[in-house]
């Protein structure tokens, strides 16, 4: 282990897996809630840095697979399926033929071409999802009954979804780590430094940066299942492009292309979304200026202040 | 579908054209021109907007009222530039998206602060209040017909400047190949500064004209903020002419489109189903343009020559 980011990772995973227990303790249990968004912000946002981070394909579209994993669980309840593996399996084809169809529209392009058409498909996503009147539209859905594995609660909020939700985000961490360790992922980082060297190299860009594309859907679809499951709620909201900003913010916060970035961005922005909310009701006037700030002095991100010279993969 | 209603719907889309076109036309400009990706020039619509409301009640003349709040929206593009976005002109991509995500957050929120998150309105000016007949049983409002007829002025005052004066022509020169523009002594801040400025202005007059006729609120630049990308990207980045083409033909394909659609649905599939999808499909047509257009034309309809 001579790499500092596994040791800021292993620390990370192992105080969240105590924290509930010690903040149920201490009487602030309801701060487990704002661990399980910050987890499932950190899961699709490291599904994001592979393709920005890693690919260097900007995408403000990212949170319409947030929001197809979260109907396909609403969806799939109303129609009477409730094991979730089955309700996941649904979640990850659905997005990922979302993602190879609109990926392989918008890989026809690159730079802002890509990021704007990742929008515009991202709000078709979005209206899509408002105008599905038997779920709620733009009100969104209560879900009443929740998924369940194999008849037990234990992906509930009744069970142990916190444990669940940690699990995911581990499997995820990892997943991202072999992706930007494999012969895949540097051909990726080498299409993204220069393409037209990677093409001449033999490798088809294209069907390197669609395969991302597609495996950032599917993992971006899993977190929102899980955020539906977990907020016992659906709502158009999860896939405003506002979302795909936030997802953004977290990973250039976090530090782009870095191992930890996603996961300490996600911690670091909802807590700071979160205290600047406890002062300030309007805390936008704060977070906005702020963010404006860190793009013009903060390069690097906070994984840089944590472990020096490990910015990751191929940076 | 009679044919009256489809005339007003005709008309409906042109004028939501037109101003989709003065809105791409500052976001295109500040893209060909600068390379920069700007999210917050839709907030630069929403902030016309309120400035028309706010005027108008400082001095109760809407004519007025327009001619400060484009001063104004001119003077905080400017601010906005010389603040933030010059900063920005040689960063990535993934920079400006965040600062200007940034900018967003805090317009949006500062408007609820001041005025509230209620949606407010401003009556349409009374010179321009009337109806006019088109034929025998259709009237139409003469404020949306005086907003197409300003929209097609401005278009064709920008085709004008930019094609055929010399400012016009740096700006051509500098969406190529800014380098050599200012190694052949051009102030190219100043040029950018100027192109801000008036892209800034036009989204202003946009929000401006829009306020008589739509819902004043927190965020109404957000939405058709991602509408002039769709236009953006169908015109070709960086062209006016393409910009213009291209808001026509979005703004008469969603008009239509949202009243034709459950019509249309509703031939293939029983009502119950059809009032679903005809809305949704609606909504999506815009998009299903772009991706076609894009299959077929990657850079767009009237692709800018030699722009980025």
């Amino acid at each position: 282990m001579r790499d500092r980011s596994l040791l800021v990772a292993g620390g990370i995973f192992a105080l969240l897996l105590i924290a509930p227990g010690v903040l149920d303790a201490t009487g602030q249990a309801y701060l487990t809630g704002l661990l399980m968004k910050a987890m499932l912000l950190a899961i699709a946002a490291m599904a994001l840095d592979l393709l920005v981070g890693q690919g260097g394909m900007i995408s403000l579209g990212h949170s319409a697979f947030v929001g197809i994993g979260a109907y396909v669980l609403a969806i799939g309840l109303a129609a009477g399926i409730e094991n979730i593996l089955v309700l996941l399996a649904i979640a990850l084809a659905v997005a990922g033929s979302f993602a190879l169809v609109t990926g392989a529209l918008a890989l026809r392009t690159s730079g802002v071409y890509f990021l704007m058409i990742t929008l515009a498909f991202g709000q078709m996503a979005y209206f899509t999802l408002t105008s599905l009147a038997a779920y709620g539209g733009d009100d969104g859905l209560t879900l009443w009954s929740l998924a369940t594995l194999f008849g037990s609660n234990v992906a509930q909020n009744a069970g142990h979804i916190y444990l669940v939700i940690l699990a995911v985000l581990v499997a995820t961490w990892w997943l991202v780590h072999r992706i930007g360790q494999s012969r895949f992922g540097r051909v990726l980082r080498a299409a993204r430094d220069n393409p037209e060297r990677a093409a001449v190299m033999g490798f088809s860009v294209f069907r390197y940066r669609l395969t991302a594309y597609v495996i950032a859907g599917m993992i971006a679809s899993v977190a929102g299942l899980l955020t539906a499951q977990q907020n016992e709620f659906v709502s158009p909201a999860l896939a405003t492009w506002q979302h795909s900003g936030d997802l953004l913010v977290i990973l250039v916060v976090g530090g782009l292309g870095s191992r930890n970035g996603a996961l300490l961005g996600a911690l670091f922005i909802v807590a700071a979304q979160e205290a600047l909310g406890a002062v300030l009701p309007e805390w936008r006037l704060i977070y906005g200026p702020l963010l404006v700030g860190v793009v013009l002095f903060a390069k690097g991100g906070l994984n840089s202040l944590l472990a020096p010279g490990t910015a990751g993969p191929g940076r | 579908m009679s044919f009256t209603l489809f005339l007003i719907q005709c008309l409906n889309g042109l004028q939501y054209g037109t101003m989709l076109f003065l809105i791409a036309a500052g976001l295109t400009l500040v893209f060909g021109v600068m390379g920069f990706i700007n999210l917050a020039h839709g907030v630069q619509y929403m902030v016309g907007a309120y400035l028309a409301f706010a005027y108008l009640h400082l001095t109760g003349s809407f004519w007025i009222a327009a001619l400060l709040s484009m001063v104004t929206a001119l003077v905080f593009g400017l601010a906005l530039e010389f603040l933030v976005f010059r900063h920005l002109y040689g960063r990535d991509h993934l920079d400006q998206v965040l600062a200007t995500f940034g900018i967003i957050l805090f317009l949006n929120e500062l408007a609820k602060v001041i005025f509230g998150p209620a949606t407010l309105s401003i009556p349409v000016p009374e010179l321009l209040s009337g109806s006019i007949p088109l034929t025998a049983e259709l009237r139409y409002p003469v404020y949306r017909l005086a907003t197409i007829g300003a929209g097609i002025a401005v278009a064709g005052l920008l085709y004008i400047v930019v094609s055929h004066t010399r400012v016009g022509m740096l700006i051509r020169a500098g969406a190529t190949t800014p380098q050599m523009v200012s190694a052949l002594g051009v102030n190219i801040e100043r040029l950018f500064m100027i192109v801000f400025g008036v892209g800034a202005m036009l989204a202003g007059f946009a929000g401006v004209i829009a306020a008589p006729i739509f819902a004043i609120e927190p965020g109404m630049g957000d939405n058709i903020l991602i509408v002039a990308f769709v236009v953006i990207i169908i015109g070709g980045i960086g062209s006016i002419r393409g910009a213009f083409l291209a808001g026509l033909l979005v703004g008469l394909i969603d008009t239509l489109g949202r009243s034709l659609a459950t019509m249309a649905t509703a031939s293939v599939f029983p009502p119950s189903m059809a009032d679903q999808i005809g809305p949704a499909l609606a909504s999506m047509l815009i998009y299903i343009l772009m991706a076609a257009i894009l299959i077929f034309r990657p850079k767009g309809l009237l692709p800018a020559k030699g722009a980025a």
